[in-house]
């Protein structure tokens, strides 16, 4: 995971430090229990007497008070590391989810792409906090604690020799026998969700079809499903307590049993006996600690894993030197294009060959899947052709930045969403110095004045976030005057009037028209009537061209064209406004 | 729902386990009275180690075994006890469910209408889970916790009651310390999960429009957006974190204060111990008072943690009761089942609206067994609507719909709903096989009956060429099939379960048009004779319908045939025309 803990540069000395300082704090535990044998020993036993064990009980507040500041200090230091960098990471991994081209895009999914950056993150920070605070502390003590039984008696250390690797085996191997099993919960558990979530999306076909008694009986099955697995899970994890407890009740019995010859024979004491039991207590409170700690961390890696496979993506997007301005009279050409989704196994567009004039107004049409998307994706760059190569402006789009490319186009996507702001923010995201005028002419071409007109705070209306407080069609309508602001030299419609009724779609088509800085248009749409006045009109079927031409060629040379047109208009076809 | 009534419901849970619960709480005592004697026992041993050549061994050896029994007991009580809780646990979180989900599939559409899915789901899963998580793992942590600290303070004032009171007086000092760090980064904590609710809010927005925002190279202002929350998060994130990472220190700093003065005092109380009106005092003792010193104060730190987290398992399982408590669907005893249909249906003076502002008004209809009515109409004019009334998803609120003469309210609402075949606009899939979702028309379908559907629907030879054919599991969101193919398998369905009446609404919307001209046969020999309800935007289907109801803002403004319609040149006649219209 380089490029995660590349983030954890700027931090250096803050995860040196609360380390060190946890280490501190724990030798100054480990020294307690020397000094209550000590007190035994001198104090008690010996001739100490009370003024020898007050000024060890300082020695004792001295230690809490030394140790309480080094932990402040180590606690500190984590969360400085840790949270600065969670942040980093965030940033990061925000910066290059922005760069990643759409086939990686398409390939991560947005879900996905969200819970990386929140829940993953959160989890990481977590993990990064604990690993500094804990990681350390907990072997040292364990074996800070071992050592200081050899000083005290090596003989008697024995025990902690035997009894330490026998604990942390039967810690480790309840963990790693239960991890999997955790697992195969958590996805018992999807499945009881999915079908919970199932019976809520999809009730009227559930109803529609009378099976509400089977949905219950299916959900009783995942439910057994996952009683089950948690009740195995539940037998083992819950012997860790038990288990760990008896092993070094076990090595204390031999501990005490061992001491009794010591101190008979006269080589330790009866406070080292008392000392060496102390030691023994911590290292079982330790070992628990370390267990929980693995398996958070188990956690923690997990969403590593996932955060640092998006920052070890690169935008697969091919980018080619410059060769120069070409003029050329063509705006847009292809020059035979084939197309491959990354993740599909068969081509989406087949030799494409199509050259489209400045000013000229192209419509593409199609059946679903025809590649009608695919094909206008390519203009903005997008995708990269397979095979072919296409040209703006007479250069291959590879060849351009991408920012300039796009500043060229105005695209509009198939699903239009708006962004929380007011709808002013959202028509800058055309052009940053668009004035008001400039706005209203955008709105009213986009037949999306009204809509502002009906918002009582006019073009400072709040938009919810994905404009979810504006119907489809008018989201359609303001990212149409959202993509006109920026005055684009090619204007792409992907579908984008798909929710408009056939009046105001006449209206946007007869203001497109109009234009006076008179743009390159590509209307997508499924509608003949949308397309049919185009100067040009595209028929794709099954990623190939099947015909170009205007709409009275293509009646007599294109069968798909001809059957398309037939079955919306010779039997008449009414797509209400849905 | 106040928490007491919550908590006397929870109960109800709870009692049907009580065996299993007195069990687990019996073998609780038992366990924590093991922790308590053992060091006490051990204790014990140490005073009888007390030097060269001073040593009982035969006394050790009795210890010991005493030992080795407690330990074991210890063990299977401890052990069981986990089994038991799991148990009880496990068990009420299926049993919750059971019902909630059992409920949720009588509930009327109105409500599940009105609940986005990932809500309910939220307090089917998780909140049934935190709440069995929180309320009997915390009472069974509680109880052990306060036998603990009861049990401790009572060896402890058995051994030595100056020492207990010293203990007893300094333990409230860490909670009132953690009690005042916790209430102190309240705050931080607040502003952390509105500042990471902002993010999170920006981040959904962002990166599931990406395409937009490089479409429109607004990268970089995302940027410089989000680094601004970032930053603000980073603040408030180190201050929350920082402050409430202070507990654990300064706890285990109140105990290791505790540690000294029993440390001191024991001490003292050993070497002077003829001075304190003959109250016995041994190193063994002393050790025994450190180790129940470390035991007595763990349970106080868990028992502060346990009480929030009941407080929040009273409140999810709140929410739980009232998913619960909604009201189901009324069930007409005295319904019959709807058999032989013919496919008359009367609608008569049905007045319905889902709010306050009325929607359908004096609706009227009489179809005619085997006819064809084709709605139309603009977004929001009652389509959908009608649907959901001719279903019975929805009762209207005045009025009556009756098939074959017959009130729909005096019919089984499965045997009218079966007697429906509906394809919606809204494709929906389960998780499963595609066979499987295809059955769901017909449960008891032979394969042949399924392939010979898929054929009828030109999707057997899609379906042929997945992965596993008919037997390939898919997702709930149909990932790897085109909307158009999952239309296919919804029309599939029907197309198995053929039933006397049909319904569908946009059924072939997400068909390309040459498929769809395919399908179109199929189904009209599926409707032939058979009363259909169509909205489409396909004219030749409307066309050739009945009757064309043209709906708006809840009522029939106009109905005929086509050429009537056309003939009368109103609102059917203008929406018609506009397509042609430049």
């Amino acid at each position: 995971m380089k490029k995660l803990f590349a983030n954890l540069k700027s931090y250096k000395k803050e995860v040196i430090l609360a380390p060190l300082f946890k280490m501190l704090e724990a030798l100054f535990e480990l020294l307690v229990p020397i000094v209550v044998s000590q007190i035994i020993d001198v104090g008690i036993n010996g001739n100490g007497g009370s003024d020898y064990i007050i000024k060890m009980g300082v020695v004792l507040v001295f230690l809490a008070i030394v140790g309480l500041a080094f932990a402040v200090t180590a606690q500190y230091f984590a969360a400085k590391a840790a949270v600065g960098f969670a942040k980093k990471t965030r940033s990061c991994l925000f910066n290059k989810m922005q760069s990643l081209s759409f086939s990686e895009i398409d390939k991560l999914g947005t879900s996905s792409m969200i819970t990386r950056m929140t829940n993953d993150v959160n989890q990481i920070q977590n993990g990064v906090n604990m690993v500094l605070r804990l990681l350390l502390r907990s072997p040292i003590v364990v074996f800070g604690a071992i050592i200081m039984a050899f000083i005290v008696d090596a003989k008697s250390a024995i025990t902690f020799v035997i009894e330490v690797p026998i604990l942390a085996l039967v810690v480790f191997a309840i963990i790693f026998a239960t991890l999997p099993m955790h697992k195969s919960v958590q996805s018992k558990l999807e499945k009881v969700v999915t079908k919970t979530r199932e019976n809520l999306t999809g009730v009227r076909v559930i109803r529609a079809f009378a099976l509400e008694e089977k949905e219950n009986e299916d959900f009783t099955k995942e439910q057994e499903g996952l009683y089950k697995q948690q009740k195995a899970v539940g037998i083992i994890s819950g012997l860790l307590n038990p288990l760990t407890y008896v092993i070094v009740n076990l090595a204390i019995v031999a501990l005490i049993y061992i001491g009794a010859i010591r101190v008979n024979q006269g080589n330790i004491t009866q406070g080292q006996v008392v000392a060496l039991y102390n030691y023994m207590s911590q290292i079982l409170i330790e070992l628990v600690k370390l267990a929980n700690l693995i398996v958070n961390l188990t956690k923690s890696i997990a969403s590593g894993k996932r955060v640092e496979e998006v920052l070890n993506m690169e935008s697969s997007l091919i980018h080619k030197k410059s060769e120069g301005e070409n003029e050329s009279e063509y705006e847009i050409e292809f020059n035979n294009v084939d197309f491959k989704y990354q993740t599909a196994s068969e081509e989406s567009l087949q030799n494409i060959d199509l050259k489209i004039k400045k000013g000229e107004t192209v419509g593409i049409i199609g059946g679903t899947g025809s590649g009608k998307t695919s094909l206008i994706s390519l203009i903005p760059h997008f995708y990269d052709a397979t095979k072919g190569e296409v040209l703006v402006e007479g250069k291959n789009v590879q060849e351009y930045d991408d920012e300039i490319l796009r500043d060229k186009i105005g695209f509009v996507l198939q699903k239009s969403v708006l962004f929380k702001g007011t709808i002013k923010d959202n028509l800058k995201w055309g052009n940053e110095n668009a004035s008001e005028e400039d706005m209203i002419q955008a709105l009213k071409t986009a037949q999306a004045y009204d809509v502002v007109l009906k918002k009582e705070k006019g073009l400072d209306s709040e938009v919810e976030q994905l404009g979810k407080n504006f119907s489809g069609g008018q989201k359609q309508r303001l990212a149409i005057a959202r993509a006109l602001i920026k005055k684009p030299s090619i204007l792409i419609l992907d579908d984008s009037s798909s929710a408009l009724d056939y009046a105001t779609d006449a209206k946007l088509r007869k203001e497109l028209k109009k234009l006076n800085y008179n743009p390159t248009i590509i209307v997508v749409s499924q509608r003949t009537a949308s397309i049919q006045h185009a100067d040009k009109i595209v028929v794709l079927d099954d990623g190939k061209i099947d015909g170009i031409g205007t709409h009275k060629q293509l009646l007599n040379t294109s069968k798909v064209y001809k059957e398309i047109y037939d079955s919306q208009f010779k039997e008449g076809g009414l797509k209400n406004d849905k | 729902m106040t928490n007491k009534t919550a908590l006397k419901r929870v109960m109800t849970y709870v009692g049907k386990y009580w065996h299993f619960m007195l069990l687990s709480l019996l073998l609780g005592i038992i366990s924590v009275a093991m922790t308590i004697y053992i060091p006490y026992q051990i204790g014990k041993a140490i005073d009888l180690i007390k030097g060269f050549n001073d040593v009982d061994f035969d006394g050790i050896t009795s210890i010991a075994i005493q030992l080795y029994i407690c330990i074991f007991i210890l063990f299977v009580s401890q052990w069981t006890m986990t089994i038991l809780n799991n148990k009880i646990t496990y068990k009420i979180i299926y049993d919750m469910r059971l019902i909630s989900f059992r409920n949720l599939t009588q509930y009327p559409l109105s409500f599940l209408d009105n609940h986005r899915p990932g809500e309910i789901v939220n307090i089917v899963i998780n909140d049934v889970d935190t709440f069995a998580d929180g309320l009997l793992m915390g009472f069974s942590q509680l109880f052990t916790g306060l036998i603990t600290i009861i049990g401790t303070l009572f060896f402890m004032f058995v051994i030595n009651w100056i020492l207990a009171l010293v203990v007893l007086a300094l333990t409230p000092l860490s909670l009132f310390i953690a009690k005042y760090i916790s209430s102190h980064t309240y705050s931080m904590f607040k502003k952390q999960s509105e500042i990471k609710a902002e993010q999170t809010g920006f981040v959904e927005e962002m990166i599931s429009s990406l395409k937009v925002v490089q479409a429109y190279n607004h990268t970089d202002e995302n940027l410089t957006s989000f680094e601004k929350i970032n930053e603000e998060l980073e603040k408030c994130s180190l201050k929350a974190t920082f402050y409430s990472s202070l507990v654990n220190p300064t706890t285990r700093f109140v105990y290791a204060l505790i540690y000294a003065l029993v440390a001191v005092i024991g001490a003292v109380l050993c070497v002077n111990s003829t001075n304190f009106g003959g109250i016995m005092f041994s190193v063994g003792m002393l050790a025994t008072f450190l180790a129940y010193a470390n035991q007595y104060t763990k349970p106080f730190n868990e028992i502060t943690g346990v009480i929030t987290e009941l407080q929040n398992a009273i409140a999810c399982v709140a929410r739980v009761f009232a998913l619960m408590d909604e009201e189901k669907e009324k069930v007409n005893k005295d319904a019959v089942e709807l058999s032989n249909v013919q496919g008359n249906i009367d609608i008569d003076h049905v007045y319905f609206s889902y709010t306050e502002k009325p929607l359908i008004q004096d609706f009227n209809l009489h179809v005619k067994s085997g006819k064809k009515i084709a709605i139309v109409g603009p977004t929001g004019c009652g389509k959908t609507t009608l649907i959901n009334l001719l279903m019975r998803f929805y009762d209207p609120n005045s009025g009556e719909i009756k098939v074959d003469n017959i009130s729909i309210k005096e019919i089984t609402r499965e045997s009218l709903r079966t007697n429906y075949g509906m394809v919606l606009q809204d494709i929906w899939l389960k998780s499963g096989t595609i066979k499987e979702n295809i059955k769901m028309g017909k449960t008891d379908a032979s394969d042949e009956e399924i392939i010979n559907a898929a054929k009828a629907t030109h999707s057997d030879s899609f379906i042929r060429r997945l992965p596993q054919g008919y037997d390939t599991i898919i997702n709930e969101d149909g990932e790897g099939l085109s909307q158009g193919q999952k239309q296919l398998l919804c029309i599939t369905r029907i197309m198995l379960a053929l039933p006397p009446m049909l319904i569908l609404d946009e059924a072939t919307s997400s068909i390309d048009t040459r498929t769809e001209i395919k399908i179109q046969e199929a189904f009209d020999k599926l409707m032939q004779g058979k009363t259909s309800f169509i909205v489409a935007h396909r004219l030749s289907t409307i066309r050739n319908a009945d009757i064309i109801l043209v709906m708006n803002e809840g009522n029939v403004i106009e109905s005929g045939s086509h050429k009537e319609l056309i003939e009368k040149d109103g609102f059917y006649a203008k929406l018609y025309n506009s397509q042609f219209e430049n």
